[in-house]
């Protein structure tokens, strides 16, 4: 999918299409083009782990895309064999939790990142993984 | 932190790993950042989640009607608990006004840590309402600051009208031992739940 990347929308001369000063009241638009929602990213959690589709099985024409902003390769560089939380990309990259998910969100459909979920968010993980949990705080 | 390790091979990709989440609410400035920081394998991370929801409140300074947002912080820790299993901590904003934001934090969180200050227990009220409320368990940790008096357990239960299952913990959210004590009681929270309901 390469419409409603950023690029497709006004303001395509910006460089940076979002704004590090915007300082704690900024406009949605700004950050990330008025895709606000995140249907693109619907449904990624914090916790939600990214990870970089092998690369021989990326769509060609997904890399070859210009409308990948430096921030969507940033993503896939830095999940590629290293599982990262949607929380630690945001951090990594300083930008706000809405944005890594609408550019994540874009990246599942180009096909260049996969997002794992082994525990759905509403599921609540089982014994046995909860006894691994006690036991792993207890030997911290 | 085996999993995330910076040298694992990169020819292809990892398994994901389970990914956990905890969190620790409590009044501004309680030592959320602390406690998170006690027990983490990293230094902990700063978030900003971006709230864009017309008609939802935003930064009383606004006062401006309309599609605008606000970003609110977060920061968090990690704990790798096994090759396929991460648990991560959040501390989540102490302000009341941003209670909705927690609904998205509270989903599918295994638990909460309740951080209070007893020079200040009317701070953590918001917060063990909200938990309350969802039937989150919780596990009130009573964070012992230097020069504060030291109440008794009891004291803090009656104050703050707990239930009787809550576990209440005196605590320092800088010593990674006391911290661990508190968040394995959250968990055995929701262990004896599934054990109950299973058996
Ligand atoms: N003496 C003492 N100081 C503490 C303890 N826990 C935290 N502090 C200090 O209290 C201050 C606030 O701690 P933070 O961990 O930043 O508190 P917080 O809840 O994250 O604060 P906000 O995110 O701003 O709401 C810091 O200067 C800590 O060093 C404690 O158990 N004992
Ligand atoms: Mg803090």
């Amino acid at each position: 999918m390469t419409a409603g990347l950023p690029g497709d929308g006004p303001g395509d001369g910006d460089v940076r299409w979002y704004d590090d000063a915007a300082g704690p009241v900024v406009r949605p638009y700004a950050m990330t083009r008025g895709r606000t929602r995140i249907a693109d990213g619907a449904g990624l959690d914090l916790i939600a782990v990214v990870v970089a589709e092998d690369p021989a099985g990326r769509p060609a024409a997904a890399l070859a895309d210009q409308t990948l902003s430096p921030e969507h390769l940033d993503i896939v560089d830095l999940t590629e064999g290293l599982p990262r939380s949607v929380a630690e990309l945001a951090a990594g990259l300083d930008l706000p939790v809405g944005v890594v998910r609408v550019l994540v969100g874009d990246l599942v459909h180009a096909g260049l990142v996969r997002v794992t979920r082994p525990v759905p968010p509403a599921e609540l993980p089982d014994e046995s993984i909860l006894r691994v949990v006690i036991d792993g705080l207890r030997a911290l | 932190m085996r999993l995330l390790r910076a040298d694992r091979g990169r020819t292809r990709p990892a398994p994901a790993p389970v990914a956990l989440k905890l969190l620790v609410a409590g009044g501004f400035g309680v030592g959320k950042t602390t406690l998170v920081g006690a027990v983490s394998e990293i230094r902990p991370l700063h978030t900003e989640e971006l709230l864009t929801e017309a008609g939802r409140p935003v930064d009383d300074t606004a006062g401006v009607e309309g599609k605008r947002t606000t970003t609110v912080a977060m920061d968090f820790g990690r704990i790798t608990l096994r090759d396929d299993l991460v648990l991560y901590l959040f501390g989540t904003p102490g302000q009341d006004r941003f209670w909705f934001l927690w609904d998205e934090l509270a989903r599918g969180a295994l638990g909460a840590v309740v951080l209070a200050d007893t020079r200040r227990l009317q701070d953590c009220f918001a917060a063990v309402d909200y938990f309350e409320r969802r039937s989150i368990p919780f596990t009130l940790a009573v964070n012992c600051f230097d020069g504060a008096d030291r109440y008794p357990e009891d004291d803090v239960r009656a104050a703050l009208d707990l239930d009787p299952g809550v576990p209440v913990i005196l605590c320092d959210a800088r010593e990674k031992e006391s911290v661990k004590g508190v968040l394995v009681s959250v968990v055995e929270q929701r262990f004896a739940e599934l054990a109950h309901r299973a058996g």
